[in-house]
């Protein structure tokens, strides 16, 4: 009976068959502010626990720094949240609804949570354009892929983000002869194109010259508030110009939370991160 | 020094940006292989033995066989070229193919083998077998068999790769898998009681679809028909990798987990491509047959896997029709060579391979393209 019902409900004339659903992004329940719940992460490996029964949360729209001596974890944090590693216990949703730890890579991303690479990972074979191309928040399947034309709003999108990250000039360049810092900006641009709702950036300004540096923070603090961004840093003066809200994370737990004063006058904080820095 | 030589066959320095030079040499190529094929079916049939002008027809039915290694080294191409997955176990899908076209032929005998038995092959009477197994069944009907060509390996890529791809093995242990997939395919073709003729394999085919296969006439036209598959594959195969797929294919290649991270699902491509270049291969493989007039377990060997690899790798691998160039000038090589001097063979190809990955990476191709550029280069 019930593979009959299934049927039934197959058969149903008033509605078009599920996989024949055109692919949209799937609703992110932010009902109560928070777009992140990340709580009791467990990760260990060998031994070694990279996190330890860590809780964090961030809100819809926030700019959030976290920061953290090697091995604190950070990366770590986002291998899980994006999917790349499996936490031995705790939880990460996303919105309310979507448990983020039985996805894979492919899934987060079209969630929307859009991550970059400490090291800059760009398709160096491809031109700068084609980095962008690939990016595109558009279906992914295979079919979908061969018999693919660019539509005209989306070649505007993609000379908009070419004109946000200044590369309109290399546009048809290898993403391989850019600059490092270049390369750090194609990533952040790969990153807008694909219009994430959240966007986890790991070590945006590592390599840039103060002027592109100055440049990265306009860009990310322009982005908060339509969209959530997550940054990683070790450039304190980097943190300080651009963050709200700070997280020190220490030997996998977060240490302390809160604005930069806070943090600075912290003396959890002041011994372990910044007391040896000074 | 083993290290990095494995890892530089790992990674493709591709020269396909080199737009101009790809489109117009596929172009040529196509140019090439028609003119190739006109004048030679026309030498053929035109002018009687003896003219300057006349092609012999076994030098046809060498052609024939060069386009078909030609194509199976395309099959190559597309997954290693393209998307960096170093399969040394082609050759599988290569003679899963051809075995399905020998099926065909064997069963197109009749009465006329040795025996006389109307039904039964040869091998299977010499064996006391009183009937035809049940994966035998069907083979006298072309269309099936010919289904069954690109059924069997397309299947067989499929398993195989989704069961890989999905586990995420990739490099070295990739190839070692399908090294291996090849052998035990190899080991169970030799074995009489699985049904294919064994260590003989299938041979001694007498027609296709009614045409004598010993008859000039069918021999050209399955040379023709070779060359036109070949150029209708390297047409859909060009269509398909220049299409925003095939950009991510290069994409897998160079960075996968960029790619999953932009929200490809990564798996489902490779799977997709790999099944693609085993019907391509399978395919090769069933243009042979015919051609040769046999088909046996030899055809798994993994050295056969190893030495398509090697015609890419000559040719330029990333595109096209270096794979075929390769293929092409390793086989007339090879001819050649093993008719003045056979036990050098296999040395020379092997120092072959290694001069080519350390010196030539891109190929002949890449060595053309890259001297045309020192050359002022005005494309």
């Amino acid at each position: 009976m019930e593979q009959l019902d299934k049927f039934r409900e197959l058969m149903r004339r008033d509605r078009v068959f599920d996989f024949m659903m055109p692919d949209q992004m799937p609703a992110v329940d932010v009902s109560h502010e928070v777009l992140l719940y990340v709580e009791g992460l467990t990760v260990s490996f060998d031994g070694f626990k990279a996190l330890n029964d860590l809780n964090l949360y961030i809100d819809d729209g926030e700019l959030r720094c976290l920061i953290g001596a090697n091995g604190a974890g950070k990366t770590t944090l986002m291998d899980v949240i994006t999917g790349k590693t499996q936490p031995d216990s705790g939880m990460a949703y996303f919105g309310q609804t979507h448990n983020l730890l039985n996805k894979n890579e492919s899934d987060i991303a079209t969630l929307g949570i859009g991550r970059k690479f400490q090291k800059p990972t760009v398709f160096e074979q491809h031109t700068v354009f084609e980095n962008l191309e690939l990016s595109l928040r558009m279906s992914k399947a295979i079919l979908a892929s061969i018999f693919y034309r660019m539509s005209s709003e989306q070649s505007d999108r993609i000379a908009d983000v070419l004109d946000i990250i200044g590369l309109s000039k290399q546009s048809n360049q290898l993403a391989g002869a850019l600059s490092h810092g270049q390369k750090q900006w194609l990533e952040i641009g790969m990153l807008l194109v694909s219009d994430p709702r959240l966007l986890l950036v790991d070590e945006p300004v590592a390599g840039m010259t103060p002027q592109e540096t100055e440049h990265t923070a306009e860009l990310l603090t322009s982005l908060a508030g339509e969209r959530t961004v997550v940054v990683v840093e070790h450039d304190m003066a980097f943190v300080r110009s651009i963050a709200k809200k700070v997280t020190v994370l220490h030997q996998g737990f977060v240490l302390a939370e809160g604005n930069m004063d806070e943090i600075q006058n912290n003396p959890d904080v002041i011994e372990v991160y910044l007391g040896e820095s000074q | 020094m083993a290290a990095s030589f494995i890892s530089s066959l790992l990674t493709t320095d591709t020269s396909r940006r080199e737009g101009l030079l790809s489109s117009r040499g596929g172009n040529l190529f196509l140019i090439i292989l028609f003119s190739v094929t006109v004048l030679a079916s026309i030498g053929n049939q035109l002018f009687p033995p003896g003219s300057p002008l006349h092609v012999d027809t076994y030098t046809i039915t060498l052609l024939g066989k060069y386009l078909s290694y030609a194509l199976l080294a395309m099959a190559v191409d597309i997954v290693w070229g393209y998307c960096g997955i170093l399969s040394l176990g082609h050759g599988a899908f290569f003679a899963l193919g051809g075995y399905g076209m020998g099926m065909y032929l064997m069963r197109q005998i009749g009465d006329r083998g040795v025996y006389g038995d109307p039904v039964l092959p040869d091998f299977m009477v010499f064996l006391n077998w009183s009937e035809l197994p049940w994966f035998w069944q069907g083979f006298d009907s072309f269309p099936f068999a010919m289904l069954m060509v690109l059924l069997i390996p397309g299947l067989l890529a499929f398993v195989f790769g989704w069961l890989a791809f999905r586990s995420r093995v990739t490099g070295v242990y990739l190839s070692i898998m399908t090294q291996a997939l090849t052998y035990a395919l190899m080991l169970a073709f030799f074995r009489n009681e699985m049904g294919f003729g064994g260590n003989n394999g299938l041979t001694d085919f007498k027609d296709i679809l009614g045409y004598d296969l010993q008859n000039d006439n069918t021999r050209v036209s399955l040379f023709i028909i070779t060359a036109c598959v070949l150029g209708g594959v390297y047409l859909l195969s060009q269509f398909i990798l220049s299409s925003k797929f095939g950009r991510v294919i290069e994409a897998v290649r160079d960075a996968e987990n960029r790619v999953r991270f932009v929200g490809f699902k990564t798996e489902n491509y490779k799977v997709w491509l790999f099944v693609y270049s085993a019907i391509i291969a399978a395919i090769a493989g069933a243009l042979y047959v015919p051609q040769v007039g046999i088909i046996n377990p030899g055809e798994f060997a993994p050295l056969n896997s190893i030495e398509v690899v090697v015609w890419v790798a000559v040719g330029g691998r990333g595109l096209l029709y270096g794979a075929v160039l390769g293929a092409l000038l390793v086989n007339f090589a090879k001819t050649q060579f093993t008719g003045i001097l056979p036990e050098a063979w296999l040395f020379a190809l092997g120092a072959l391979f290694v001069g080519v990955t350390i010196f030539l990476p891109r190929g002949i191709v890449g060595l053309l393209s890259s001297w045309k550029k020192s050359n002022g280069g005005n494309a």
